[in-house]
């Protein structure tokens, strides 16, 4: 479903007999590569977590409070500091608009990941132990899912019932429930041949014993490391939507409801959309990097 | 082989079933009625009862179900109860700009993509190498909703290269003011496939020139950029073609941003239009087709293994499993 589309970085034990080419040894790269990258990453999804958690207590004007005058350009010279990032079109603080819509998006994609991760997990770990019939079943259902872009299953929802918090997060659980499945599954049936899984068979263990027990803190890990990348995928969806005029509804703020607000006014005041746009696009990247970095440690499959 | 085929044709048919059952089952459950809408607000109940019952929809959800797919097979998709136009018009009307789009898309983000996957093969690990990764991260972190705005201010507003917004269609006659109107949309919306082509690309030529043939080749003497281009290119090129298969199912499904930015008369702002005017009729027809749409092209790709690789025409062999572990990988 998602629009995601991230292989990870090969690991670096695999790139070793390509040296031939000069003759001189392969040194494999630093171990420390991407390293600045991914620190950075976490700290800034820390920041974002931060600003949403404790948007209330922060010292900044509400979201819907006229702040200054209307359009003022991002600058450190306008005074107080929830100015620094400029106005919108009625003077109400970005600064400020953007740690509430934070909240929006990060609510979002961490509720609708976890009703996905649950759901997910559970019909993926039926489907990959039982097998037969029912993991016919369960399959097809994921690829009925998946037939319908993310986008256009959102729009069908909202078509009706009118856009709210709650339409956005069924349809998005809705639509992260195949990728956790099918990781999910393919894990569940790659462990569930392991020797330890019919030991735990052979000494009179129930099904949902070794499930719960046995396969399930395998596959934990592999499905953690995806758990980034649906969040980033989920606030796109999310921000797609609001960019559209059919996401969250005013006068809540969310990152693509203000990017559209922006785009109307492109030629006249641009930082409308490029200080938010620059705020989804680190959230986006931080949140790429983190769950690649997650993958690599954690994603057996990966590993050669 | 044959069996294959029709066993994955089967599968496709009964995804499209329940896919057009759930999307009517899904919009039965919209309040309001079909009469209601084209009645308006001032009409009595008993009208609106007396023209749902002239229309149809006052039997079983499943008996419309049935007609509506049976008119569908058909090519009948319904008529708006807006605009009185067949849906299935007002879709073959906008596909060609989806169309046009979608495939524009894929072609910018390849044309990007296969020469940083080629740069980054021919030194793994290297500096640029890891430069080449991080600019394809970038790039996967960039919507078409932050990059059309942006793409609009700096090549439209500023440089005043291409226009801002409109379509010109292709039937005027001047294929460079069209694709001058579709270049920057088809750039924003492609952009973020980009990262999946190198990344991949880039993984099974690694691979390939690891191969004892290419060790031979260059063994006889053989220049570096002769032996990327003409031993390794076309065999590692085989995964990249499946995903870009996928990824313009994707597209066509995903054009909806860019087409409401842009202005662009697609499908996507047929969509968008038709749910803002809570016209059903055109909504059902239009998720239906492109549902379809992306189960035929899932379908197709898969089929195609067995053209593209006689290996695969039995049974699922190491080769398709790889080929499925990089798709579960990709997606």
């Amino acid at each position: 479903m998602i629009p995601t589309t991230s292989i990870s970085i090969r690991t670096k034990k695999s790139l070793r007999p390509t040296s031939a080419k000069s003759g001189v040894p392969y040194v494999a790269p630093m171990r420390r590569q991407f390293s600045a990258l991914v620190w950075f990453s976490y700290i800034w999804i820390g920041l974002v977590v931060f600003a949403a958690v404790f948007a209330p207590i922060l010292p900044i004007p509400a979201y819907d409070a006229v702040a200054g005058p209307g359009r003022l350009p991002p600058s450190f010279s306008n005074g107080s500091f929830e100015l620094w990032l400029g106005t919108d079109a009625v003077g109400r603080s970005l600064l400020s608009r953007l740690v509430y819509g934070a909240q929006v998006s990060l609510v979002v994609g961490t509720v609708a990941t976890t009703v996905g991760v649950l759901l997910g997990t559970l019909l993926g770990l039926i489907a990959g132990y039982f097998r037969g019939a029912i993991d016919w079943v369960i399959t097809l259902v994921a690829d009925v899912i998946l037939s319908f872009p993310v986008l256009v299953l959102l729009l069908a929802v909202t078509a009706i019932f009118s856009p709210s918090i709650w339409v956005i997060l069924i349809g998005l659980s809705v639509s992260s429930i195949p990728t956790f499945l099918r990781i999910t599954r393919a894990n569940t049936m790659a462990w569930a041949s392991r020797d330890f899984v019919r030991a735990a068979k052979n000494m009179g263990a129930g099904n949902a014993r070794i499930l719960t027990r046995e396969v399930l803190p395998n596959v934990v890990p592999s499905i953690a490391a995806y758990i980034p990348l649906v969040i980033a995928a989920l606030i796109v969806a999310e921000g797609s939507l609001s960019f559209l005029g059919l996401g969250i509804p005013p006068p809540t703020p969310s990152w693509g409801g203000m990017i559209n607000a922006g785009a109307a006014v492109l030629r006249n005041a641009p930082y409308m959309v490029f200080v938010p746009a620059t705020v989804l696009f680190l959230t986006v990247f931080a949140l790429n990097q983190a769950g690649e970095h997650l993958r690599l440690k954690f994603d057996r499959t990966l590993q050669s | 082989m044959l069996n294959n085929v029709l066993r994955r044709v089967g599968y496709g048919l009964l995804v499209v079933l329940l896919v057009t059952f759930s999307v009517s089952l899904l919009l039965s459950l919209a309040p309001g009625s079909v009469a209601q809408t084209i009645l308006g607000e001032e009409a009595t109940p008993d009208n609106i009862a007396a023209l749902n019952a002239a229309l149809g929809y006052d039997r079983p959800f499943i008996v419309q179900y049935v007609d509506w797919l049976w008119h569908a097979i058909r090519g009948d998709l319904g008529t708006s109860p807006i605009t009185y136009i067949p849906v299935t018009e007002s879709i073959l009307q906008r596909l060609p700009v989806t169309l046009e789009i979608a495939v524009l898309a894929l072609l910018i983000s390849l044309v990007i993509a296969i020469p940083l996957a080629v740069l980054a093969a021919s030194r793994p690990g290297s500096m640029i190498d890891r430069l080449i990764s991080a600019l394809t991260s970038v790039f996967l972190s960039v919507p078409a909703f932050v990059a059309g705005p942006i793409l609009i201010f700096f090549f439209a507003v500023s440089l005043n290269w291409f226009p801002a917004l409109g379509w010109v269609p292709l039937e005027r006659g001047d294929l460079g003011a069209n694709l001058r109107a579709a270049l920057l949309p088809a750039f924003a919306a492609g952009i973020t496939e980009i990262a999946a082509f190198q990344r991949v690309f880039r993984a099974d030529l690694i691979s390939t020139l690891r191969e004892d043939y290419v060790s031979a080749a260059r063994a006889k003497g053989l220049g570096k950029n002769y032996v990327m281009f003409r031993h390794a290119f076309r065999p590692s090129s085989f995964s990249l073609l499946t995903i870009s298969g996928l990824s313009l199912a994707r597209l066509i499904g995903g054009t909806i941003v860019v087409e409401m930015l842009f202005v662009l008369p697609g499908l996507g702002q047929f969509i968008s239009s038709s749910v803002m005017t809570n016209d059903i009729v055109a909504v059902q027809g239009t998720v239906a087709f492109i549902a379809v749409v992306f189960v035929v092209m899932n379908m197709l790709v898969d089929l195609s293994y067995g053209i593209v690789d006689p290996r695969v025409r039995r049974a699922p062999t190491a080769k398709k499993r790889k080929v499925a572990k990089k798709e579960e990988v990709a997606a």
